[in-house]
């Protein structure tokens, strides 16, 4: 295996996630709420419970214009990956449906909910990552990488 | 003010993700793939993250509720099911196709991309489509 060495990258990494364990931080602390972006997102489109719907927009609003901002700061231009719009729009459908199934994403069970130490997410964590690992392997046994 | 605190709370969840380097996809895309060149980053993102929440949110909740609303919301489920891991499966396959989760893709609409916000609609169709399967299954 050949790992990318490049310590620059991971102190923006260490440096970006303490600022995400922060955020969830001050949402448990002044809100007793969990931040699980895709629950949130759901919350808003889907669910519509009345009493959440302001603070979820909030919170949203927030993420994409802090996120925007910084983006716009360093002139980030996101790379689309390899598939294109086929394979981007399948791989939305699946984050949709396996997380709406699944209760969370990388931020309710892998930020919120292993702080929480909560076996669900344990459990969801590494099916996620197991199977994200076990589809790059096969794109790249496949010849699609 | 809870409205304040959620705002901030969503500013900083969206600078770390940027600063982070998660919305880039080839970035996230990276960690996943061991058999390629593996690009750990992702793992300090998490391990960043968790070092901070967790000490916490156990801090947090010896207090009998927060600071702005009447009472914690927290899942109280502790038993597995088919569901949870099916469903955080399915998730792994499209992260992993795409190298979007939801909250970077979120972040990303910010670009203007058409193709992310391709991804965006088809995640919220996933969602709806989520809980038709459940209602049928009830």
């Amino acid at each position: 295996m050949d790992v990318v060495i490049d310590p620059a990258a991971w102190g923006r990494g260490l440096a970006g996630g303490v600022l995400i364990g922060l955020a969830a931080a001050l949402l448990m602390l002044a809100n007793g709420r969990v931040a699980g972006i895709s629950g949130i997102a759901a919350g808003v489109l889907i669910d519509r419970v009345r009493s959440e719907l302001p603070w979820r927009l909030a919170f949203l609003l927030g993420l994409v214009a802090g996120g925007g901002l910084v983006l716009y700061a360093i002139g980030a231009r996101p790379t689309p990956v390899a598939g294109g719009v086929a394979m981007t729009l399948l791989a939305g459908l699946l984050v949709g449906l396996g997380t709406r199934l699944g209760h969370g994403c990388t931020s309710g069970h892998g930020v919120c909910g292993l702080a929480r130490l909560s076996p669900r997410s344990l459990v969801a964590t590494l099916s996620f990552m197991g199977c994200g690992f076990a589809t790059v392997a096969l794109l790249r046994i496949g010849g699609w990488l | 003010m809870r409205l304040l605190t959620a705002l901030l709370s969503g500013l900083l969840f969206g600078a770390g993700l940027a600063i982070s380097g998660m919305t880039d996809p080839a970035r996230v895309r990276g960690f996943l793939d061991l058999l390629g060149a593996w690009d750990p980053t992702l793992a300090f993102v998490m391990g960043g993250a968790l070092l901070v929440n967790t000490p916490l949110y156990w801090l947090t909740r010896r207090r009998a509720a927060p600071l702005f609303e009447p009472a914690f919301s927290v899942p109280t489920r502790h038993d597995l099911d088919a569901r949870l891991i099916g469903g955080a499966a399915l998730f792994g396959i499209g992260w992993a196709l795409a190298g979007y989760c939801p909250g970077p893709a979120l972040v990303s609409l910010s670009t203007g991309s058409g193709l992310v916000l391709g991804f965006c609609l088809a995640m919220f169709a996933g969602m709806m489509l989520a809980d038709r399967i459940g209602r049928s299954r009830s």
